[in-house]
């Protein structure tokens, strides 16, 4: 300390000065110039920097990707190893495609099963997110249920489509039962372990502030966990839609709608290959939809947001 | 009112003791720092003045509206802006305040801290020194008497360090709140605190204590002799554990 030129020239100022503001002479210089030296390191130290516009590379890359694969399919096709009728070329598909949506048959079944998908996954959100928040909050009930919920999780849910029929017959209910069983279990279960990755200190900072049970819950675990929650909702989200399609294709007749997966089954009674094919388009298509105007968004604004980004591939 | 530290001890499990007889009294807006070597378990006995874990035995007097607690790494919520962490404390503080009134505190508590144009930045795009001003902030949003501080500025470099502590110093007077400022630092320790006690280490005990005179904080030369002075005791302290 002794060292210190700052130290040294504080020594020859004024002692009737050194009343004024009993501080120790480590720092000195009067107050503006602090508050420079304080402005300059925030404005040195801290990051400002934010991307705009659009970048092509996003839209571009996946759409190349996309016409790779299809001229691929094309030259396979074109090469005739198998009938016509069994691997049918991209543009019978595209044609079977067109007819089928000049019927309304595209529209009916895409919006029948998009609609359950999202109704059955919006009620599983909702039941499953206090379930989770409860579950991971209260150590006692986790020990008891959690093997129970981790199971169900790694239970297909097209096991239950036997008993949902026996129980509810040829009915809605039976669909969204699938769904419920699919979704709600994965939903607990990436809230739950978003919970166990919060930081310790964000609940001693939670107690310090003198926050109870319930503001502790919400506005600092359920936070914190918010990651974690949406990774969890995702695979909730991808497990509905595959429960759905899996009950949609077993559950035919009765007062079940025509669905995606109703559609599917149709090309298989039918034995037709273009109408399978755009089945299977039709469901990928809907899915990658979901995940480029819903999940993608909402996830990168999680972590833009929380500086997570920098670095990463997304 | 004063916070009474008596004969506290605190053990964790069947292990030996982390603190043993542990004797303060810390006057109402007096500013003190509790000085030790790692490990000392100056961190238990903050933890336990601020109610996040119970002494094993002895007695301790608090405020009764407990303690604001500044930790050693800011720990600001990032899901929340700046004025967002300190609107949150001003909250759970007071859950009857409005949202108006809270606006209008946390942006007088930025002002203070000299934050005034940063409030709607993320503590991701803050620096370390920023962050630690928003977690004072925030602790000082809490407005409880007793603040409890944790080596906040031990990961922070020289310069931002003197900075805050200067401004640490000109909120203590601003404000008049009783601080405990634990570290390991001894240089900080007298630059800061009114009285300095050290904590010897395994079991941790308060094992000498000295005032930090007005001539101290005027005369470099004196500053420079005590903290030679507590060095050395420090010093002798940590040897005792080398065998």
């Amino acid at each position: 300390m002794p060292s210190n030129p700052i130290t040294t020239e504080e020594r020859t100022l004024p002692v009737t000065e050194s009343k004024e503001h009993i501080t120790s002479p480590s720092l000195k210089g009067n107050a503006s110039e602090l508050r420079d030296l304080e402005a300059g390191l925030d404005n040195l130290q801290s990051d400002s920097r934010r991307k705009t516009g659009i970048d092509w590379k996003r839209v571009l890359l996946p759409v190349a990707a996309l016409v790779v694969l299809i001229l691929a399919w094309q030259f396979y096709v074109s090469l005739e190893f198998k009938r016509r009728d069994l691997v049918p070329g991209p543009l019978d598909v595209l044609t079977q495609f067109v007819t089928m949506w000049g019927e309304g048959k595209v529209q009916e079944a895409v919006w029948t099963s998009l609609q359950r998908g999202v109704v059955g996954f919006l009620i599983s959100v909702v039941i499953a997110t206090p379930v989770g928040l409860i579950l991971a909050q209260v150590a006692p009930l986790r020990r008891a249920f959690g093997p129970l919920i981790s199971g169900l999780q790694v239970l297909p849910s097209v096991a239950w489509v036997p008993a949902a029929i026996i129980w509810f017959g040829l009915t809605d209910a039976t669909v969204y039962f699938v769904v419920f069983m699919g979704a709600i279990p994965s939903i607990i279960n990436g809230l739950i372990s978003g919970v166990d990755q919060i930081p310790p200190q964000y609940r001693s900072v939670g107690t310090v502030l003198g926050a109870n049970r319930l503001q502790m819950a919400l506005q600092i675990v359920l936070p914190a966990a918010l990651p974690g929650y949406i990774g969890g909702l995702k695979q909730g989200w991808a497990f509905s839609w595959r429960s759905l399609m899996a009950a949609e294709i077993i559950a035919v007749g009765g007062t079940i709608g025509f669905g995606l997966g109703s559609l599917l089954d149709q090309g298989r009674l039918l034995s037709d290959m273009t109408i399978v094919m755009s089945a299977i388009l039709l469901i990928l298509f809907v899915g990658i939809l979901i995940e480029i105007l819903v999940f993608g968004p909402i996830e990168k604004r999680l972590l833009q947001r929380r500086g997570l980004l920098a670095g990463s591939s997304r | 009112m004063p916070v009474v530290l008596e004969n506290l001890g605190k053990r964790f499990g069947d292990g030996a003791p982390v603190l043993d007889d542990v004797n303060a009294t810390i006057a109402q807006g007096e500013f003190v720092a509790l000085l030790g070597a790692s490990g000392c378990g100056k961190s238990t006995l903050l933890n336990i003045m601020a109610g996040l874990e119970p002494p094993t035995s002895g007695a301790l007097e608090v405020p009764s509206d407990g303690a604001a607690f500044m930790f050693q790494d800011a720990a600001l919520f990032p899901w929340l802006t700046a004025r967002g962490n300190i609107e949150l404390a001003l909250q759970l503080a007071d859950k009857s305040s409005t949202k108006g009134s809270r606006r209008a505190r946390a942006t007088e508590l930025l002002e203070l801290v000299h934050l005034g144009g940063a409030g709607d930045k993320r503590p991701h795009e803050l620096s370390g020194g920023m962050r630690q001003r928003v977690a004072l902030a925030r602790s000082l949003a809490q407005d409880r008497q007793l603040l409890l501080m944790d080596e906040p500025f031990a990961a922070l470099d020289a310069i931002t360090r003197d900075l805050l502590h200067d401004e640490l110093e000109r909120i203590w007077k601003e404000t008049g709140r009783t601080i405990v400022f634990v570290t390991h630092n001894v240089r900080e320790a007298v630059r800061l605190g009114q009285r300095v006690l050290l904590l010897s280490s395994r079991p941790g005990r308060v094992v000498a204590e000295w005032d930090v005179t007005e001539e101290h904080r005027t005369d470099a030369g004196a500053a420079g002799e005590l903290t030679g002075v507590i060095t050395r005791r420090l010093r002798e302290e940590i040897r005792r554990h080398a065998k």
